[in-house]
């Protein structure tokens, strides 16, 4: 084990899926000579050269889009979009290509493309920096939404996400590259797509949460659990495929269920979670389930982001919302 | 000028009238309700047969929009399986066998521009010696995706060919309407490599032009822009209807300059063809256009094929949602004796 930041352990993991897989291919915008501008990727293009990392024009359609050409040639690219709000750049590539390269073709090609991209507010970006496009993008068949919330995570499923042969959507929370820390294990790390993770255990209420609402979710218990409350936090680690299985056990377990979520609420993937507790565990709830989120509004310049976003005070607030049924 | 052989000329017109009387007889199926909208061929036959005659099929790649698939004889039988196939609305229809390096029908114009920047691109990396081949139309030219492509592709000096099939009209919308640029193949200028105008109805000098752009990029010289010049002969597809929009003394000067009959003039003249070995070919293409739709109605399809190949293993969800449509039910409810599907 060594103690990183999640931005260590995404490095280490593709350091460590570049040596392993000569087909691995890193592009994007500014990824090679200056590593990133979060610095993901850096010493990779000392490594591996400028065959195998590749700072693009600056094009999302281009890079998502060329992805699917490399794919086809038998290569495993490794996307970097900047930021998650620019996918809309690259959103007719992404949801009408990436995502149906199998399916139209049949299996011919895979479509074995991972597109890493950075989300989440909190840290004073400008317009479009810090969306939360989750919810949209598990509307597209054919992708598989990650949403690492530990350091370990972050490394694990990346490995995992590179390695799937269908196409991953990595988001990766920008608050926690530097904020959040923890022990990772050393030499190969897998974590499975479509396993959920008892973030904290519980059996009051279950907060279900991704990402980065998952640290500030574990915050809340862990204050919640001076007052005597045993607040689990499920953490769902991947979207699609969604871990239905412990889903339905933590809420048969706790009976009262909160959902964090920092994308807007409606149509976010909150409604799906909420939804899918209703189809699976109806007969198990003690009271409404309560949705914690974002607005219904773009996301909001610096000054108001912090009452957009979702905190522990808030999702405690839900928490005990729903303790409050008798 | 790489100038084609008497044989290959020959091989060319048959291609050429095999594409143009396939596309009709598939209008026709249309017409009956037999298979889906279709884009017809007529006018781009020697664009199409005269460009992928300039490629190797061991090698090169095609990346096709939706109008060229039937002229793709030259890549092997598959290729008229394949768009029969698509066009009875069977999944397999999308699957074009390995080894031929074809990518299937691509519906949403221009996306296929990048893919084939993206595949040149990989070719170089793996040391293939290929080179990618990519049709649009001159509306597909409005398109972000064409000029991102172009970036990256004069960028990275890729092995790639961007066919333009400039045929004057985006559905209803003609090309100056379309762009105030003095050409297509001018946009090159902005992408940094080649671009020629060349009559798309003569086959020779389509494929002289693509066969110098292979050369070019097997050199390592990287891209060219070809803007084929055309009439569209036909509709846009099945689904509409020009004589609102095309004027009728343009399309009857276009059916003077219609590359079949011109491909066929010339190898008359030649003493390579006649009336006989027309109509033989004709034949022998219906023939194989009505094997191929019994072969395409007689391919089997599972009740839940359409849930098949959109991830590599099932998610939990889309397993669930298989359960409830083979049950009969078309829902993912769980029944009280635990069954997907059940109404128990």
């Amino acid at each position: 084990m060594t103690e990183l930041n999640m931005l260590e352990a995404i490095n280490e993991s593709l350091h460590a899926e570049m040596e392993r897989d000569d087909r691995v291919v890193v592009l994007g915008e500014d990824v090679a000579r200056t590593g990133g501008v979060f610095r993901a990727t850096e010493g990779l293009f000392e490594k591996f050269g400028e065959r195998r990392v590749v700072d693009t024009p600056l094009s999302e359609g281009a890079i998502v889009g060329a992805s699917v050409g490399l794919a086809v040639a038998g290569l495993v690219p490794v996307a970097e979009l900047q930021f998650l709000g620019f996918a809309y750049q690259a959103m007719h590539q992404i949801a009408g290509q990436v995502a149906r390269l199998r399916y139209r073709t049949q299996s011919r090609f895979e479509s074995a493309i991972t597109i890493r991209a950075p989300f989440g507010g909190g840290v004073r970006t400008p317009e479009l920096h810090s969306d939360s496009l989750e919810g949209q993008l598990a509307n597209v068949p054919g992708l598989k939404i990650v949403v690492p919330a530990t350091a370990a995570d972050a490394k694990g499923l990346l490995a995992s996400s590179i390695r799937d042969p269908d196409p991953v959507m990595f988001l990766e929370p920008l608050r926690g590259y530097r904020g959040i820390r923890g022990d990772v294990p050393d030499g190969e790390h897998l974590v499975p797509l479509g396993s959920a993770r008892t973030a904290r255990p519980g059996d009051d209420v279950v907060v279900i949460a991704w990402s980065h609402q998952v640290e500030l979710a574990c915050r809340a218990s862990d204050h919640l659990a001076e007052e005597g409350l045993a607040v689990r936090v499920l953490d769902l680690r991947s979207l699609v495929p969604l871990d239905l299985t412990a889903i339905a056990e933590a809420v048969d377990s706790c009976g009262r269920v909160v959902v964090a979520e920092e994308s807007p609420q409606t149509g976010g993937f909150g409604g799906e979670v909420v939804a899918t507790v209703v189809e699976e565990s109806f007969w198990s709830l003690e009271a409404p389930v309560v949705r914690v989120s974002g607005f219904d509004v773009p996301y909001p310049v610096g000054m108001v982001e912090d009452r957009y976003i979702p905190d522990e005070d808030r999702i405690a607030a839900a928490v005990r919302r729903v303790l409050d049924v008798a | 000028m790489a100038r084609p052989t008497d044989e290959q000329r020959r091989e060319m017109l048959v291609d050429m009238v095999t594409a143009r009387v396939q596309s009709q007889r598939t209008w026709n199926l249309q017409r009956q309700g037999q298979v889906g909208t279709m884009a017809p061929i007529e006018g781009h036959e020697a664009t199409v047969v005269g460009a992928v005659h300039a490629l190797d099929p061991g090698h090169d790649w095609v990346l096709p929009q939706y109008r060229e698939p039937i002229a793709l004889r030259r890549y092997g039988p598959e290729i008229l399986e394949h768009v029969m196939l698509y066009n009875i609305g069977h999944p397999a229809g999308g699957h074009i066998p390995a080894p031929i390096r074809v990518l299937p029908y691509q519906i949403s114009l221009a996306t296929q521009i990048p893919h084939a920047v993206g595949l040149a691109w990989g070719l170089t990396l793996q040391d293939d010696p290929g080179v990618v081949l990519v049709f649009f139309g001159d509306g597909s030219s409005s398109e972000g995706d064409f000029y991102e492509a172009g970036n990256l592709a004069g960028v990275l000096g890729a092995p790639v060919i961007f066919l333009c099939v400039n045929n004057q009209w985006a559905i209803s919308t003609p090309v100056h309407r379309q762009t105030a640029a003095e050409s297509f193949a001018a946009k090159a200028a902005a992408f940094g490599f080649p671009g020629v105008q060349v009559d798309g109805n003569d086959v020779d000098a389509v494929y002289d032009a693509v066969q110098t752009a292979r050369e070019r990029a097997l050199a390592g010289q990287g891209p060219t822009l070809i803007e084929a010049v055309v009439y569209r002969l036909g509709p846009h597809t099945t689904a509409d209807d020009p004589t609102r929009y095309v004027p009728a003394e343009e399309i009857e000067a276009a059916q003077g300059r219609d590359p079949v009959l011109r491909l066929c003039a010339e190898l008359e003249e030649a003493g390579l063809w006649d009336d006989a070995v027309q109509a033989e070919v004709e034949a022998a293409a219906l023939t194989a256009l009505d094997a191929a739709f019994e072969a395409a109605k007689s391919t089997p399809l599972a009740t839940d094929a359409m849930l098949d190949h959109c991830y590599t293993e099932d998610t939990q969800r889309l397993a669930r949602q298989r359960a409830g449509l083979l049950a009969g039910a078309g829902h993912s409810g769980v029944g009280p004796d635990g069954v997907v599907g059940s109404h128990a």
